[in-house]
């Protein structure tokens, strides 16, 4: 196992791993977040906000997620520069766009972008929760107190076009880094064949698609509704 | 005439090879380590030779022009390989396969040799297929055949149409294992330039580096030429640009015979000519014979027609066809072999029929399809047809393939006895390069089976033979007086070439050289056509030597110093080749001469006085060579004339 | 039928590995639409050399789409303007009169120029050393039938030894990767009872060989794919993949 995560197709299953296990974070995430335009009262979301904030389990995973973000950028920038050595002479003229998908031959530009939209958010709402909870309000859910979260994202939301617009943008980038990501990490697995492998494209799509609408429909029913 | 003793073995012919391993000289493993073997040529007999050398632990050299082993021309075969395995029990066996190889070539081979590579044939299925060579299988996971020209029985084993290409990557695997194991050192663009002899055996070779230059001096207890044929004498033909007879130039100058260089295999599958620019002639699998019927107009009028572009060929009708390989050979019908096919696609084009440019014919798959369904025709052709409609954008599944034959490869070659060494000993030839076991022509599939005969079970027997008288001589360092004057006369020639400062191109007298072989050394040869073709080439030959024009110097890569270099040799076998036709009074396989007909317009063989192989010795610059005889002995077989009806 | 183009050609010249390489134009009239790419390129040498010019360096061979031996990279994409095929196979039909047509040779760092249009693909050669075949030597082989391989496998095994070494793959992949090729190889043999044996020591064998010799990793772009003169499918990758993954996985 020496040489194992520096060899091409080690990085690259460590992309997979990673990638993999962020894909899953973003479901459940996706699936907290929607809870804000189904209430607005913000009790279902402040409850799942709150689910999330006390349950052991996801105590657990919380720094394991964390690693799985940096590991995943790492190995980005390793495979990028491995990669970058291989070809150190460019084409002059190049017409890469007939044989492959911008997103494919984009995926560190993409998560760059993605990276930036991270950082603004994690600023906004995580950094807040973890550690700025006496500026946040209280709610209090079916007799139980808990921290007002719906009101933090409602309120980020209703009060500026601007950041309602960076989200819908950052699930929309999200959407094309999966639309490539999510196949490639099961191809880089192996665990794909003739059959398989459209299947996978075609999964990957629609569940890029969820994704990048999801996330962007949330702002957008905030920008609209208020 | 002890110079041509053949050395064939005692005993009745099939036990002949069998007594021939009994009885040779072995060489111990340790010694085998001290023995350094220079194999030239990494195709199917080279590279399968060098691998199969390295393996039994001899110190293997191995030379290629190109960038990779694995692109040597015997990639580009499609059809097949012939084997008596007798596996559809149609009624084939080492006999059979012996006897339509003689028949095939026209009675013009070696019994003895013919009988051991039908004898070796199956070996080599089994050997390619443990090397991972994916042949077409039926669904019962069994190896299927093919049936192909000249034969009635289906012993062809393919891969789908790259037959060779798998055998010679299967080969070329082997290969670079040896390679990694560390027996075989690969030179890559790296070209033969010399043979050096000492004492008269053939002790290395001078060798130049195409990227640097650079002329380098090689040792070799033994060499091992496997450089492929001369069919690039004629400029145009389906050989790849690289193909080229040096190697043999170099062996026949060195005192080796020139064996039979007049047979030249005429493929009757060729995309044909189309303009003057074509730097070479696309061959379609001879396979495609097994399901297309070939065909011309009955009637000139459509011919004409059809070449004005006012008629297509769809629009005639069954009945204004002349499907005339049926019609004359209804035995073997479109199946008949290449020599054949070949001179009859001619003589209905010289009579008018043809179409196209008026040098082309039909070959139809309409039937094929109605009877077997795109989908079957697609599977077993699918990328033939998708060459020919990206070369001559037609779609081959509506209208029907234009073909027309283009010389594909020469049956002539270094002459060698039993144990394919040549007349100076310790220089061994194998496969095309050599003058082979298919006499005056080749059975379709015949070549990639000879091929991996020579390299993997004849050579690595016989060169041991060789070296076991060799293993007290040490290594000689390549500072030896013979290896300096080789190297000396090497460079005095490629300085002489660069100084000629001429006008013309290397191409433009190729091309002058090629027009001449095909038009008077061509298809159909005569003594008045001969003669004027020896005194062409010598014309040719003087312009090239007093106008020639290679910009850049002999340091670094010089693509047109490498090709004048060749061309220089394709002017002396085109030379050989002429006389060799018109010493030969007689038609036998692919070579026709015109005075020597039956009144049906078949080829009419003197057996009385040419049942001989046509040896050229060399006897020096600007001097006419001389020619020997190896009688040929037909213990086995009687000659009949070749009836294909 | 025959048509005739004027054509503008910007072609890489570079005098030696080491040397600095430049841009040249040259202009081609009547150049038939009937002949081939390499033929045209054949035009341009005969003109040069009527010139007194040294001509164009560019590898080919048989000139019939299987030796694998002709390259170059015309308008930016691996053997030019059409689908599978080699660029001796690519006909002057897919340019249009008066077009300007650039020629570049492949761009990696394991396939170093040698001169002009020339690289060198030794690498590849490197990796079928490193484990590309199956361990048996002449002779001593069982009969060729005697072991039954299922059509189906056959037939995949053959699509992908269809593939001809000619590198395509490795200059369409903007990582230079040369996984498709490796990837061909290692599944025809994983795929016949024969290779399966040691399939996974292939595997890593080979993948070991591709990354010393610094070509980069896979990022399943799919270019090479699509850009492979045989459409060898990047299947094999995955296949690639898992051999790679269980043969590390099992160390």
């Amino acid at each position: 196992m020496s040489n194992f995560l520096t060899a091409s197709i080690g990085r690259k299953f460590i992309m997979s791993i990673s990638g993999l296990f962020l894909m899953m974070f973003i479901c459940v995430h996706l699936g907290i977040n929607l809870l804000l335009i189904f209430d607005d009262s913000g009790e279902l979301f402040n409850l799942g906000a709150n689910f999330m904030a006390t349950n052991p389990l996801i105590k657990i995973m919380e720094p394991v997620l964390g690693l799985g973000f940096v590991v995943h950028i790492i190995w980005s920038f390793l495979i990028s520069f491995q990669n970058y050595k291989a070809r150190p002479v460019s084409y002059d003229k190049s017409n890469a766009g007939y044989s492959s998908a911008w997103a494919s031959r984009n995926m560190l530009v993409l998560g760059g972008l993605v990276l930036v939209f991270l950082v603004i958010h994690i600023m906004n709402f995580y950094y807040v929760i973890k550690f700025d909870t006496h500026s946040m309000g209280t709610a209090e859910v079916g007799g139980a107190e808990m921290h007002d979260t719906y009101s933090l994202v409602a309120g980020l939301f209703k009060a500026s076009v601007i950041y309602c617009l960076l989200y819908i943008v950052g699930g929309i980038l999200l959407g094309f880094h999966l639309g490539h990501g999510f196949w490639s990490s099961f191809q880089t697995l192996g665990l794909s064949n003739k059959s398989w492998l459209k299947r996978l494209q075609c999964v990957g799509k629609v569940y890029a698609i969820v994704v990048a609408v999801g996330f962007s429909i949330i702002p957008l029913y905030f920008l609209i509704k208020f | 005439m002890s110079k041509l003793d053949a050395r064939i073995p005692e005993g009745p012919l099939a036990q002949k090879w069998t007594n021939y391993k009994n009885h040779q000289k072995l060489v111990n493993p340790a010694n085998k380590r001290k023995l350094d073997v220079i194999v030239v040529g990494t195709g199917l007999a080279g590279g399968a030779a060098a691998a199969s050398l390295g393996e039994m632990g001899f110190n293997v050299k191995n030379f290629t022009i190109q960038d990779s082993p694995r692109r040597a021309h015997s990639i580009a075969a499609q059809g097949g390989i012939n084997a008596a395995k007798n596996y559809p029990n149609d009624g084939d066996s080492v006999y059979r396969l012996f006897y339509d190889t003689i028949k095939g070539g026209d009675y013009r081979a070696r019994e003895a040799n013919v009988h051991r590579l039908a004898e070796v044939s199956n070996s080599i299925i089994d050997q390619c297929v443990a090397q991972g060579v994916p042949f077409a299988r039926e669904y019962g996971g069994l190896l299927d055949n093919r049936s192909f020209g000249g034969a009635q029985v289906s012993r062809t084993f393919y891969a789908k149409g790259q037959t060779g290409q798998q055998l010679l990557l299967g080969a070329y695997q082997a290969l670079m294992r040896q390679v990694n194991a560390g027996t075989v050192t690969m030179h890559t663009r790296t070209e033969l330039v010399e043979i050096v002899i000492v004492d008269g055996k053939a002790r290395g070779i001078i060798a130049r580096d195409l990227v640097t230059g650079k002329l380098e001096r090689h040792f070799g207890h033994a060499v091992v030429l496997a450089t492929g044929g001369y069919g690039n004498t004629f400029f145009l033909s389906t050989n790849a640009m690289g193909s080229n007879g040096s190697a043999a130039i170099k062996a026949f100058h060195k005192g080796a015979m020139f064996a039979n260089p007049c047979y030249a295999q005429i493929h009757p599958t060729c995309i044909p000519v189309h303009g003057e620019f074509q730097s070479k002639l696309t061959l379609m699998s001879e396979s495609l014979r097994n399901d297309g019927r070939i065909w011309v107009p009955k009637k000139k009028e459509d011919a004409e027609a059809i070449r004005a572009g006012k008629k297509k060929p769809t629009d005639l009708s069954e009945d204004e066809r002349d499907y005339y390989l049926e019609r004359r050979y209804p035995a073997f019908g479109n199946l008949v072999p290449r020599d054949v096919a070949s001179r009859a696609a001619k003589e209905r084009c010289d009579a008018g029929f043809g179409v196209g440019t008026g040098l082309a014919v039909y070959l139809d798959f309409k039937s094929s399809i109605d009877r077997l369904g795109k989908n079957v025709i697609e599977a077993r052709y699918g990328n033939l047809f998708q060459m020919y409609e990206k070369i001559v954008d037609e779609n081959p599944y509506e209208t029907p393939m234009m073909i027309y034959p283009a010389i594909h490869y020469t049956m002539g070659g270094i002459w060698v006895d039993y144990e394919l060494q040549t007349t100076i000993p310790g220089l061994f030839a194998a496969g095309e390069a050599n003058f082979s076991d298919h006499g005056a022509n080749r059975l379709g599939a015949s070549a990639l089976m000879q091929g991996l005969a020579d390299g993997y079970f004849v050579l690595p027997y016989t060169i041991q033979n060789y070296l076991a008288d060799d293993i007290r001589t040490p290594r000689m360092t390549t500072e030896e007086p013979e290896f300096v004057e080789a190297e000396k006369s090497v460079k005095a020639r490629f300085e002489k070439l660069l100084s000629i400062k001429g006008e013309r191109s290397v191409d433009s007298l190729h091309k002058e050289l090629g027009l001449v072989m095909w038009d008077f050394v061509g298809m159909a040869r005569n003594k008045k056509g001969l003669e004027h073709a020896i005194e062409r080439i010598a014309e040719i030959k003087k312009e090239f030597w007093s106008n020639l024009r290679i910009p850049g110097s002999k340091e670094g890569m010089n693509i047109e110093l490498e090709k004048a270099s060749r061309l220089a040799d394709f002017l002396e076998i085109g030379d050989l080749m002429a006389r060799d036709a018109l010493n030969r009074d007689e038609s036998c396989g692919g070579h026709f001469r015109e005075e020597y007909q039956t009144g049906e317009g078949e080829a009419l063989r003197q057996d009385d006085k040419f049942a001989y192989v046509g040896c050229w010795e060399y006897k020096g610059e600007n001097q006419d060579p001389a020619l020997n005889k190896e009688e040929l002995v037909y213990e086995s077989v009687k000659m009949v004339q070749r009836n294909y009806k | 039928m025959e048509n005739t183009l004027n054509l503008t050609l910007k072609v890489w010249r570079q005098n030696g590995p080491k040397e600095k390489g430049r841009f040249e134009t040259y202009k081609l009239e009547n150049i038939s639409t009937d002949s081939s790419f390499l033929e045209m390129m054949d035009i341009l040498n005969e003109q040069l050399v009527g010139e007194n010019k040294e001509p164009v360096a560019f590898d080919h061979d048989c000139r019939e789409g299987i030796c694998g031996m002709c390259s170059l990279y015309i308008n930016g994409r691996p053997h030019g303007p059409d689908d599978d095929v080699t660029t001796c196979q690519l006909h002057m039909r897919k340019f249009k009169d008066g077009e300007t047509v650039t020629v570049e040779p492949w761009r990696a760092a394991a396939f170093p120029i040698i001169k002009d249009l020339i690289v060198d693909r030794g690498a590849f050669d490197k990796i079928i050393a490193a484990g590309g075949y199956v361990s048996v030597s002449t002779g001593g082989v069982p009969d060729a039938n005697a072991i039954p391989i299922s059509k189906v496998d056959a037939d995949e095994a053959m699509d992908s030894a269809s593939c001809i070494g000619c590198g395509a793959c490795v200059a369409a992949c903007k990582n230079s990767s040369a996984m498709l090729f490796v990837s061909a190889k290692v599944s025809q043999l994983a795929l016949l009872p024969q290779g399966r044996v040691e399939a996974k020591r292939r595997a890593k064998a080979m993948v070991s060989k591709m990354d010393e010799l610094g070509f980069g990793g896979c990022t399943n772009t799919g270019a090479c794919e699509v850009e492979c003169p045989k459409s060898i499918s990047i299947t094999n990758i995955a296949r690639l993949n898992r051999q790679y993954l269980a043969s590390r996985l099992s160390e």
